[in-house]
């Protein structure tokens, strides 16, 4: 298992130096001269000048992506104008809230998601299933920051149930039970979508399995339904749902973006739409390169767990 | 193309999804005609109307612009943006796949790799890059939300492109001396469009949802021009005040996705074959049970009795009478035979008896079956899953799709025993160990740790014989547990089998089509065709002296060693299809005695000797066989 970690590992660099061209490339495309976005356009040709030498600019293409990818590996992003700061430190201390929030959210979508896919399938044209279906059908349908905000009206305004928006209370204790108070609704709109999708593919893995072979031999053994549906289908059906589950973390975090907007969560995703207004590129570029690289990560994370669940992937 | 608009209309919520957007764009397109207010106009005294007041139906918001006529502007924007978005995404993610598809090779390998990179972005997170760099506007998100949708058009459609690059009407193009470009317009193109269509259709809600979010994060469109997205972001700092300027936008976004989404997947089902043929529903804990008539008495005291036992498939609106009237029964220690060509019934009267038929589309519509006396057919699921492998086990035909394949072996062995008896893991672990050596497979105590696919097919059935041994059972049932195995395995299985009948009074019901197998093994044997039995009686006399046609001509497509003289002989036509029996004998058509009176009715299946029924009315004669 060790070897089969350690091949996944030095497969995704290949897939981060991709990325990394790829960011790259993007932010090549910005028109007109970074150095005037950044310094303004009071800025003396001198300074612009010196700027432009300073972050590479006056040189190619190629040799610019080397030095940026250089300066990245030593752990330097380059400086954030309008925040003043390392654009790792700001990433860095933004970051923890995304994860908490993301992380929260991809375990209720993923949860919520395969219970849903078990039910609806072992009860297939039954009234839960028929339930479940609506509600899921709703789910993927609606856009989250939509849902968040009619969230915060309800069981924010009107039930007084949560705060209305933030990850901390201006004033007070910071707790688990106060981070978990403000951290429910913005986790439940977030995980809305994923879990909708989840559940769809969870539904069709286990009717595909439960018509298999083995599962009448467990039935046919005396073993009881529920654990027949539980164990044997959906630890089979489980080799299909994990890779969607990488997709879906992929959706999570990302659509964090909009979640932070509108519960006014400190993370990454908001970082980057306010630096994208201010036009604040390193900020951007180094969060992009960031979030990424975490993801594919965490894809090999997901392939590990498949690899441990199906003896017969070969490590 | 008939068929599938029937399909689509068929599915009422994909019917009511194309009937909403179908007004929905309706409205869009029209709303330059309406008389509506100007949606840029501000008035900001009359700002935060509610709705229904007058001059505006819906209420106006923060800078008094009316929100009717926003909504509708607002509704046509977003859904252009989508459609565009996705028009674009489909044509540049299709040319791409279809030129990696139909080149192959290294062209194929680098695009794509560069799409696996694109794939490897959390999704919204790339369209941010984008917009960042060109900059918030209308256009630009639109860019972004197209770039980002053009590796999955170019995944899906490389892949049918694959498909149709190797197929024979392009490489006769391409011997006619077409040029690649030609080919690909001309031939491929034609092919793979279809398809870029469906996958448009169910990604346009997506482009549309993505698009209004950009718009939302103020990275959108830009005022005082509005789509729906921003003007829900821009309601947002008046959320709680004046919750109506979020509503109406956020409401109308999610009816013309949910809208798009049925009929997305009343599309997506509509062309999927396999829902046709209802495939995709899934087998219940046990049968249906749905019988007609007065339920049958018990024939026999024996062990376990099957009396007029009917089994039908309802598929759609056809009817399969799988099994039609089937008397069995077996002894304690007996070891019955069932035999017949494929789908002759011999394994659905079987699975019939503990509820195993897969239901749907399996309904038992008549007959008993009594076990140890008591009937079982709609017993409660409790009492059959007492039943199932404690007292009836059994062992099926393909080992490897049979046994789980995720868990160890020792571990379903473990679960067999534990479904019947709280005994400890370490006492079943023991029992487990101890079945394993009985069906004689090497080095028990390491195999039990082994995987199914890491057995060979030999041992992988000693397993599912284990496992069928594992709680004691008074009866066995095999179904065709060595079809699947070469022949020296096979003596192996059958000799283990015959062995543990001896040592613990088993009765076996050994269902196969290979007579060599049941004069080897069964104390009596029951021949079936078309769901009846059509012979029955004690092995070595139906075998040595076969009355009824069938089994006969059965008897005689065994090959015999050193039998070189007589004419091997194939049954010709084929078993009859189960939706259509005809009235008389079933096998009459196949049969070269067949008189005008097999076809007038039913056959009885009648006692011809002792302890022998034959269904014929011109049975064979004794004399003609003696080989």
């Amino acid at each position: 298992m060790t070897g089969y970690i350690l091949k996944r590992l030095v497969s995704a660099i290949p897939v981060l130096l991709g990325i990394s061209v790829i960011v790259f490339l993007i932010m090549a495309m910005i028109p007109g001269d970074p150095a005037t976005a950044i310094l303004g356009s009071y800025a003396t040709p001198e300074n612009v000048e010196k700027l432009n030498r300073d972050l590479g600019l006056d040189q190619g293409l190629v040799p610019r992506y080397f030095i940026w990818l250089g300066n990245m590996l030593q752990g330097d992003f380059g400086r954030s104008f309008a925040l003043n700061r390392p654009v790792l430190d700001e990433v860095l201390d933004r970051f923890g809230a995304t994860l908490i929030l993301a992380g929260t959210s991809f375990v209720l979508c993923s949860v919520l998601g395969i219970a849903a896919g078990v039910i609806s399938a072992a009860r297939q044209y039954g009234f839960a299933d028929k339930a479940i279906t609506f509600v899921v059908l709703l789910g993927i349908s609606i856009p989250s920051f939509f849902l968040g905000m009619m969230m915060i009206l309800i069981f924010a305004v009107q039930l007084r149930w949560f705060p209305v928006s933030g990850m901390w209370p201006i004033y007070g204790d910071r707790n688990l039970w106060v981070l978990m108070d403000h951290l429910a609704m913005p986790a439940f709109a977030l995980a809305v979508v994923a879990t909708g999708v989840i559940a769809r593919l969870a539904r069709s893995a286990m009717l595909e399995v439960l018509r298999q072979d083995f599962i009448r031999t467990a039935r046919a053994k005396g073993v009881h339904e529920r654990r027949v549906i539980w164990r044997h289908a959906l630890r089979a059906a489980m080799v299909s749902i994990i890779p969607i589950l990488g997709i879906q973390a992929g959706f999570v975090l990302s659509g964090a973006v909009y979640i932070e907007m509108v519960f006014q969560w400190p993370g990454v995703g908001r970082m980057l739409v306010d630096a994208i207004l201010k036009r604040d590129i390193l900020l951007v570029q180094g969060g992009v390169v960031f979030i990424a690289a975490c993801y594919v990560l965490f894809n090999i994370m997901v392939d590990v767990a498949q690899a441990l669940l199906d003896p017969r992937i070969k490590t | 193309m008939m068929a599938f608009l029937k399909l689509l209309a068929r599915n009422r919520l994909a019917l009511a999804g194309l009937i909403v957007i179908g007004m929905v764009v309706v409205l869009a397109l029209i709303t330059p005609l309406l008389p509506l207010a100007d949606p840029d106009v501000t008035d900001t005294p009359n700002r935060f109307k509610p709705p229904f007041s007058e001059g505006a139906i819906l209420g106006t918001d923060h800078l008094g612009r009316d929100l009717l006529s926003r909504l509708m502007w607002g509704t046509r924007l977003s859904l252009a943006m989508g459609l565009a978005a996705a028009i674009i995404a489909a044509t540049i993610g299709s040319a791409i796949g279809i030129i990696a598809g139909y080149y192959g090779g290294r062209t194929d390998n680098i695009i794509m790799r560069g799409v696996d990179m694109l794939m490897a972005f959390p999704y919204i997170l790339l369209a941010l890059a984008i917009v960042a760099a060109l900059g918030p506007g209308l256009m630009n998100a639109l860019i972004a939300v197209a770039a980002v949708n053009v590796p999955f058009f170019a995944r899906n459609i490389r892949g049918i492109t694959v498909g149709i690059a190797h197929k024979e009407f392009v490489d006769a193009a391409r011997l006619a001396g077409m040029r690649d470009r030609e080919i690909i317009v001309a031939e491929v193109l034609p092919n793979v469009l279809p398809v870029i269509v469906i996958a448009m259709s169910t990604t346009v809600g997506w482009m549309i949802l993505e698009t209004a979010g950009l718009s939302f994060l103020g990275l959108g469109s830009q005022p005082p021009q509005a789509d729906l997205g921003s003007m829900l972001g821009e309601a947002r700092s008046a959320l709680i005040t004046n919750p109506h300027t979020s509503i109406v936008p956020g409401a109308m976004i999610l009816i013309i996705v949910m809208a798009i989404n049925l009929l997305g997947d009343g599309v997506r089902d509509a062309l999927d074959p396999r829902l046709k043929s209802g495939a995709l529903s899934r087998p219940m804990p046990a049968t249906t049970v749905d019988r007609q008539g007065a339920v049958p008495a018990a024939k026999t005291e024996s062990l376990l009795d099957i009396a007029g036992l009917r089994t039908e498939f309802r598929v759609r609106d056809r009817l399969y009478k799988a099994v039609s009237g089937v008397d069995l029964h077996v002894e304690k220690g007996e070891c019955l035979g069932i035999i017949g060509e494929s789908g002759s019934g011999k394994s659905v009267t079987a699975l019939s008896v503990m509820g195993l038929v897969a239901s749907p589309p399996g309904v038992i519509t008549g007959g008993a079956v009594h076990f140890d006396g008591k009937e079982i057919i709609g017993a409660p699921y409790e009492v059959l899953r007492s039943l199932r492998g404690r007292r009836v086990a059994y062992i099926f035909q393909d080992p490897l799709a049979t046994l789980h394949p995720l868990y160890k072996v020792g571990d379903q062995l473990i679960e067999a025993i534990q479904s019947h008896d709280s005994v400890s893991s370490a006492d079943a672990r023991s029992r487990a160990i101890g079945l394993l050596k009985s069906v004689r497979i090497p080095n028990a105590e390491s195999r039990i740790e082994s995987y199914p696919y890491e057995m060979s097919g030999g041992m992988r059935q000693r397993v599912g014989i284990a496992m069928a041994l594992a709680n004691n059972p008074d009866v066995i049932i095999a179904d065709e547990p060595t079809t699947a195995l070469d022949v020296t395995v096979q003596a192996q299985i059958l000799s283990v089998l015959s062995d543990l009948r001896r040592e613990r009074g088993l009765a076996i019901i050994f269902i196969t089509h290979d007579f060599g197998v049941v004069g080897q093994l069964c104390d009596r044997v029951a021949v079936m065709y078309a769901g009846q039995i059509v012979e029955e009686g004690p092995t070595a006399a139906v075998l040595r002296n076969p009355q009824h046609p069938y089994t006969s001509r059965l008897i005689d497509c065994v090959p015999t060693l050193g039998g070189g003289q007589r004419k091997l002989s194939a049954i010709p036509g084929l078993p009859p299809v189960v939706d259509n029996l005809p009235v008389g004998c079933a096998f009459a058509e196949r049969c070269d005695k067949a008189h005008a009176d097999c076809r007038a009715g039913p056959v009885e299946l009648v006692k011809t000797e002792e302890a022998r029924k034959t269904r014929c009315l011109f049975p064979e004669v004794v004399s003609e066989r003696s080989a």
